[in-house]
C-alpha cells in the first residue's frame, strides 16, 4: 500500500546521514580526516533538504504533508510511514540546522587515541537520521521502534568518548530510558489491542488511532501513564531528570548539545504528539498534577543549578527547568501555551547549545569544567567572553533574544487557565538570572586566574561554530513569526481534543508585528 | 491370549507424515555404526557429514510436509502446524549446534568434547590420551538421538508417547554435558545433577501421567480434554495429575521453582551442548507444554491459569535478578534462558491463537540468538579453556571489535531492543497475553525486561567501555563451521527484528493444534 503527498524529503533528509555513514566506512581508515569531512557535507547537505522541504510546506493545508506510507509488518498492523506536521517540521529544522554545527564542534573531539573518529562520526550521523525519523513517523510502532534505537548510538558516544565517569553515566542514561520505553512498549501493546478489538484489525496508523478510537477514561489513564513517563523521563520532567546531569556532563560537548538540545525534545514532542490527541480525558484529568510536577522542576532545576560548581552540570540543570516550562506551556491546553513550548523547544536547543559550546571551549582551553577553576576569562579571549554572555542571556530569556518570546507565551498561555502554576513558575526566570549572571561573573569577569593568562580566543572553526547559533537566537528573537505561522495550525488541531472551544485567539494574530 | 492377539491390530503409521523424525533416526543409527567400523582417521569428518546430512534432511521434509495435517499412529502423533514449525526450527536449531562441536580450530583433537569421557580428571591416562591426540566421535549419535526425541516431543499427542520422547532426548543429554573437554570435574558433576534431577522430575511426570490415566481412562491428549468436558470424574485426580505432569514439563523448559539445574549444567557441559540445551531442548519443551495445556488441558484454563501465572511472573524475576549477581558469562546466559522461559510462558498463559502464534515466533528467534551467543563463548580463550569469567572479558570489544559488535547483537536481542529479534517475538507474546486478558502478566514483563537489559547491558559496557585485561584472553579465529553457525545467528537475529512478516505468517498459519 503507497499513498503519495508530493516528494518524499523524509526519506532525502534521513537518508543522507545514512548514506554519509556508508561513505564513511568506505573512505580509506588511514585517513580519518575523510569521515570528518563527509560528516560535515551528509549533515549540511540534509539541512538544504530540510529547507527545500520548509519552502514546499503549506502551513494551510494538510495536517500532515509529504506523506509515504509502506506495510511493514502486517501482523502487527505496522506501517513504515512517514508525515510532517507544522511541529515536526520545526523540529527537524532544528536538527538539522544543529547537527552541521555539532559535527564542526566535535572536529577534534575523537582524536586523542581513544576511538576512531570514523564511528564517532558515523554514530553522529545515525543519531540526526533516526531523530529525523523520529519527529517524521505517524506510525506509532514506527516511533516506538526509532524512539529505543535512538538510545544506541547516543549511548555508544557518551561511552566511548565521555568524560573521565563516561561509562556509568551511559549505563544510567541508557537504563533510564529503557525502563521508559519498556513502560511505554506495555501502553503500544495496549492500544494495539483495543485498536483490535474496535477497529477489527489492529492498526499503529496515527491518523486511524487519533480520530477513531473511543477509549473508556480507565483505559485512557492506563495508557497514558505508559506514555507519559517514558516521555517524562526523556524529557526530563522533574521527579524523573536525575540521569542528565551525569549523561550532559559526561558527553563531550557536541554529543551533549545532541543529547540535550534535539534528543530530549522527542519527549516533549511526544506529549504534544501522543499523549494529548490519543488519550485526551486522561490528559485533562491528569493535567492539574503534571503541571504541579512542571512548576517543581522549573524551581528545582534552577535552585541546583545555582548550586553547581561543574559548568556543564549548570546548564544541565538549567535545562531541567526549562523543561519544565516547556511542558507547562503543553499541559495548558491553550494555544498560546502550546506554540510557546513548542517555539521554546527549538529556542531551548540554540540557547543550551550555545552554552554547552561555550563552556566546551572555555573546558577545552582549561582542562577542567569547575567554576572556580575559572576567572576574568574576558580580558584574555574578549570574543569568547562576549559569546558566553550571550548564550548566558538567552537561557535567561533576556527580551530581543529568542528565549523570551517563548517564555512570554507559555507563561501567558499558561496565566489564563491556570493563574497560580503561571505566578509559581516567574520564580523560574528570577532565579535564571541568579545562576546565569552568578556563573558569568565568576568566570569571566574579575581577576585573571593563574593558568589563564595565555587561554587563546576563539579561533576560526569554533567562530563558524557559533556564529549560526547566535544568528538564529537573535533572529528568532526579532522575528519569530515564520515560525509561529508553521506551529500554530497543528497545536491548534492537537488542542482541538482537549479543548473545543480555545479562550485565548491564536497567537499569530496578537503576536504577529512583534518587533 | 488368542482373543488378545486377535484383537490386536497394528496401528497405521503414516511413514512420510514421520519422515522428519525418522531420518534423523536413521542418521543417528548409521553414525553409531561410523563409530564402531569407520577407521579412526576418517571417523570424524564422517560422523559430521552424516549428522549434518541427517538434519538437513530431515529439515527438507518439514519444508516438504509443511501443509500436511494428520494425526498418525492410532492418534498417538500429531503431524500439525505447530509440530512442523518447531520440527523445522529443532533441525536449524540441531544444525547450528552440530556446526559448533565440529569446529575443531579453537582447539586441537575432539574441539570442546572430551577425548576419553570414562579416564579419570587430571590422571596419567588422561595426559596420555591427550598428548596421542585421541578424540571420541560418540557425541554425533548421541546428539542425533537427542534430537530426534526433541523433534517427537512436540508432535506427541499422547501421554506415553511424550514419556517416551521425553526419555529419549533426555538421556543422551545426560551423557553429552558430561563430555567437557576442560573443567571435566564441574562437567561430571553437571551431569550426575541433570541426571538426578531429569530422573525425579520424570518420575514426577510419570505419576501425573497415572493419575490422568485414572481421571480420564486413556492417555490420549484429545481424551482427556473430553473427559474433562463431560466432568463426571473425581477432579482431585485431574488438578493432581495437571500439576503433576506441569512438575515435569516445568522442569524441562527451567521454569521457577524448577529451575535450579540450569546454572550448573549450563556452566558444566561442553559450551556447544550448551547452546543445544538452552536452544532446541527449550523449543521442544515448550512445544510439548503448549501441546499439552492447549489440547488436553485447554478448557480448564481457569484451573491452572493462576498457577502458571504464578510460575510466570516468579521465573522473569527471579531469571532476572539473579542473571545481575553473576560473575559467569555463561550463568549470566543461563539465568537468562529461565527469564526467557518466563517470557515464553507469558505467550502461553494467553491461551489464544495469538498466544501459540506469538511463543512459535518467540522460540525460532530466541533459539538462533541463544545459539549464536554461547558460539561467540567458544571463541574467547585463556589457556585453560574457554575463559567464562566476566571479568576477563573487559576491553574485548576494543581490540577484536568483529567479535564484540556480534555478540554484543546478541545481547541486544536477547534484551528485546528494537530492529532485532528478540523485539518482535516479545511484542507477539506480550500483545497475545494483553488481548487475552493477561495485562498484570506483561507489566510485570516489562519490568523484568528492564532489570535483564541491565546485566546484558553491563556486559557490553564491559566489553566497549573498560580498560582492556593485561593478559587477557585470546579470541580465536573461528573455523569455517563456527563462522558459518554464527553468520546464520546473526543474520536471523536482524531479519526477524526488521522484516519479520513472513515467518510471522508462517508462525500464523501453523496454528491451532490438530485435536
Amino acid at each position: 500500500m503507497t499513498s503519495s503527498g508530493g516528494f518524499p524529503w523524509i526519506f532525502v533528509i534521513g537518508g543522507l546521514p545514512l548514506l554519509g555513514i556508508a561513505l564513511i566506512y568506505a573512505s580509506p581508515a588511514e585517513r580519518p580526516e575523510e569521515s570528518k569531512r563527509i560528516a560535515l557535507g551528509a549533515s549540511i547537505a540534509s539541512l538544504i533538504a530540510t529547507v527545500w522541504m520548509c519552502a514546499a510546506y503549506h502551513s494551510a493545508g494538510a495536517r500532515f504533508q509529504f506523506v509515504r506510507s509502506y506495510d511493514w509488518i502486517k501482523a502487527f498492523g505496522a506501517h513504515f510511514a512517514f508525515g510532517v506536521d507544522g511541529i515536526g517540521l520545526a523540529l527537524i529544522l532544528m536538527t538539522t540546522v544543529l547537527t552541521p554545527v555539532i559535527v564542526l564542534a566535535s572536529w577534534h573531539d575523537a582524536e586523542d587515541g581513544k576511538r576512531s573518529p570514523r564511528t564517532f562520526f558515523a554514530l553522529l550521523l545515525a543519531t540526526e537520521a533516526i531523530v529525523v525519523g523520529v519527529f517524521a513517523s505517524i506510525d506509532v510502532f514506527l516511533f516506538y521502534v526509532l524512539f529505543e534505537a535512538m538510545l544506541i548510538p547516543i549511548y555508544f558516544l557518551i561511552g566511548s568518548y565521555g568524560g573521565a565517569r563516561r561509562s556509568y553515566a551511559a549505563v544510567k542514561f541508557l537504563l533510564y530510558s529503557l525502563a521508559g520505553g519498556l513502560l511505554m512498549l506495555v501502553a503500544v501493546i495496549g492500544l494495539f489491542v483495543v485498536s483490535k478489538h474496535q477497529l477489527g484489525h489492529g492498526t499503529f496508523d496515527y491518523r486511524v488511532l487519533s480520530t477513531q478510537l473511543h477509549l473508556s477514561h480507565n483505559e485512557q489513564v492506563a495508557l497514558f501513564l505508559g506514555f507519559f513517563i517514558a516521555f517524562a523521563i526523556k524529557a526530563p520532567l522533574w521527579p524523573f531528570h536525575t540521569w542528565l546531569p551525569d549523561a550532559a556532563a559526561e558527553a563531550p560537548t557536541g554529543v551533549a548539545v545532541m543529547l540535550v538540545g534535539v534528543l530530549d525534545k522527542v519527549g516533549t514532542f511526544g506529549f504534544l504528539r501522543f499523549c494529548i490527541p490519543l488519550f485526551p480525558g486522561a490528559a485533562k484529568s491528569l493535567a492539574p498534577y503534571i503541571l504541579g510536577l512542571c512548576v517543581t522542576g522549573i524551581l528545582y532545576g534552577a535552585l541546583l543549578a545555582i548550586g553547581q560548581r561543574d559548568m556543564k552540570r549548570l546548564v544541565a540543570y538549567s535545562s531541567v527547568s526549562h523543561f519544565g516550562f516547556i511542558a507547562l506551556g503543553v499541559f495548558a491546553f491553550t494555544s498560546q501555551g502550546g506554540s510557546g513550548a513548542t517555539l521554546y523547544m527549538v529556542n531551548h536547543a540554540f540557547s543550551t547549545g550555545a552554552l554547552f559550546l561555550v563552556v566546551g571551549f572555555l573546558a577545552a582551553r582549561r582542562g577542567s569544567r569547575q567554576i572556580e577553576d575559572f576567572g576574568g576569562a574576558s580580558s584574555v579571549a574578549p570574543w569568547l567572553g562576549a559569546m558566553f554572555l550571550v548564550a548566558g542571556l538567552s537561557a535567561l530569556s533576556l527580551p530581543g533574544l529568542s528565549t523570551f518570546v517563548s517564555e512570554f507565551l507559555v507563561l501567558v498561555g499558561t496565566f489564563t487557565v491556570h493563574r497560580w502554576f503561571a505566578v509559581v513558575a516567574i520564580f523560574g526566570i528570577v532565579l535564571a538570572a541568579v545562576y546565569v549572571l552568578w556563573m558569568v561573573q565568576r568566570t569571566i569577569h574579575g581577576p585573571v586566574k593563574p593558568g589563564l593568562e595565555n587561554m587563546r580566543d576563539l579561533n576560526l572553526r569554533e567562530a563558524w561554530v557559533i556564529a549560526p547559533v547566535m544568528a538564529v537566537i537573535v533572529a528568532l528573537g526579532i522575528y519569530p513569526k515564520p515560525l509561529l505561522d508553521v506551529i500554530n495550525p497543528s497545536v491548534h488541531s492537537t488542542f482541538s481534543h482537549v479543548r473545543p472551544s480555545d479562550p485565548t485567539p491564536p497567537v499569530a494574530a496578537s503576536l504577529g508585528g512583534r518587533p | 491370549m488368542t482373543t488378545l492377539a486377535a484383537d490386536f491390530h497394528a496401528p497405521s503409521i503414516a511413514y512420510t507424515a514421520l519422515s522428519p523424525i525418522l531420518i534423523v533416526t536413521v542418521a543417528a543409527v548409521v553414525g553409531v555404526l561410523v563409530d564402531a567400523f569407520a577407521p579412526r582417521a576418517s571417523r570424524w569428518a564422517l560422523q559430521v557429514t552424516v549428522s549434518l546430512a541427517g538434519l538437513v534432511g530431515s529439515f527438507v521434509a518439514v519444508c516438504l510436509l509443511a501443509h500436511h495435517r494428520q494425526l498418525t499412529a492410532a492418534g498417538a502423533i500429531a503431524v500439525d502446524g505447530p509440530s512442523l514449525f518447531l520440527q523445522g526450527t529443532i533441525a536449524v536449531l540441531a544444525v547450528a549446534s552440530v556446526l559448533l562441536i565440529s569446529d575443531r580450530s579453537p582447539e586441537a583433537g575432539g574441539g570442546s568434547v572430551v577425548a576419553e569421557a570414562s579416564t579419570t580428571p587430571g590422571s596419567a591416562d588422561e595426559r596420555a590420551g591427550i598428548a596421542a591426540g585421541r578424540a571420541q566421535t560418540e557425541i554425533f549419535p548421541l546428539l542425533m538421538f537427542a534430537v530426534a526425541g526433541m523433534m517427537l516431543f512436540p508432535a506427541a499427542n499422547d501421554l506415553l508417547m511424550l514419556f517416551v520422547a521425553l526419555e529419549v532426548l533426555s538421556l543422551p543429554l545426560y551423557l553429552m554435558c558430561g563430555l567437557a573437554r576442560r573443567r571435566r570435574l564441574l562437567s561430571q558433576e553437571a551431569a550426575v545433577k541433570y541426571f538426578l534431577l531429569g530422573a525425579f522430575s520424570s518420575a514426577f511426570f510419570l505419576y501425573g501421567l497415572a493419575m490422568l490415566y485414572g481421571y480420564a481412562g486413556t492417555v490420549s491428549l484429545s481424551g482427556i480434554q473430553q473427559a474433562a468436558v463431560v466432568g463426571q470424574h473425581n477432579d482431585t485426580l485431574l488438578v493432581l495429575g495437571i500439576g503433576l505432569l506441569g512438575v515435569g514439563l516445568m522442569f524441562k523448559i527451567g521454569a521457577t521453582p524448577f529451575h535450579s539445574w540450569i546454572p550448573d549444567v549450563y556452566q558444566g557441559a561442553p559450551t556447544p551442548v550448551t547452546a543445544l540445551m538452552a536452544a532446541a531442548t527449550k523449543v521442544a519443551a515448550f512445544g510439548a507444554l503448549l501441546r499439552v495445556f492447549y489440547v488436553a488441558f485447554g478448557g480448564l484454563g481457569w484451573d491452572w491459569r493462576p498457577v502458571a501465572w504464578g510460575v510466570a511472573i516468579a521465573t522473569m524475576l527471579v531469571g532476572s535478578l539473579f542473571a545481575v549477581t553473576q560473575t559467569d558469562v555463561k550463568r549470566m546466559l543461563a539465568y537468562s534462558s529461565v527469564a526467557h522461559a518466563g517470557f515464553i510462558l507469558v505467550g502461553v498463559v494467553a491461551l489464544n491463537r495469538a498466544g501459540l502464534s506469538g511463543s512459535l515466533f518467540y522460540l525460532l528467534s530466541y533459539g538462533l540468538t541463544t545459539i549464536g551467543a554461547f558460539g561467540i563463548l567458544t571463541l574467547v580463550r585463556d589457556p585453560d579453556g574457554e575463559a567464562t569469567h566476566l571479568s576477563r572479558w573487559a576491553g574485548l570489544g576494543r581490540r577484536s571489535p568483529l567479535v564484540g559488535g556480534v555478540f554484543a547483537l546478541f545481547l541486544l536481542a536477547l534484551a528485546g531492543i528494537p530492529l532485532t529479534s528478540g523485539f518482535t517475538g516479545k511484542f507477539a507474546v506480550f500483545s497475545a497475553a494483553v488481548s487475552g486478558g493477561a495485562t498484570p502478566l506483561v507489566v510485570v514483563g516489562a519490568i523484568s525486561s528492564a532489570m535483564a537489559a541491565f546485566f546484558y547491558v553491563r556486559v557490553i559496557v564491559l566489553m566497549f567501555f573498560a580498560e582492556p585485561v593485561a593478559d587477557g584472553p585470546v579470541v580465536v579465529t573461528p573455523g569455517m563451521a563456527t563462522a558459518g553457525a554464527l553468520a546464520v545467528a546473526v543474520a536471523v537475529t536482524v531479519v526477524l527484528g526488521v522484516f519479520p512478516q513472513p515467518v510471522l505468517d508462517l508462525s500464523n498459519h501453523a496454528v491451532p493444534f490438530l485435536r
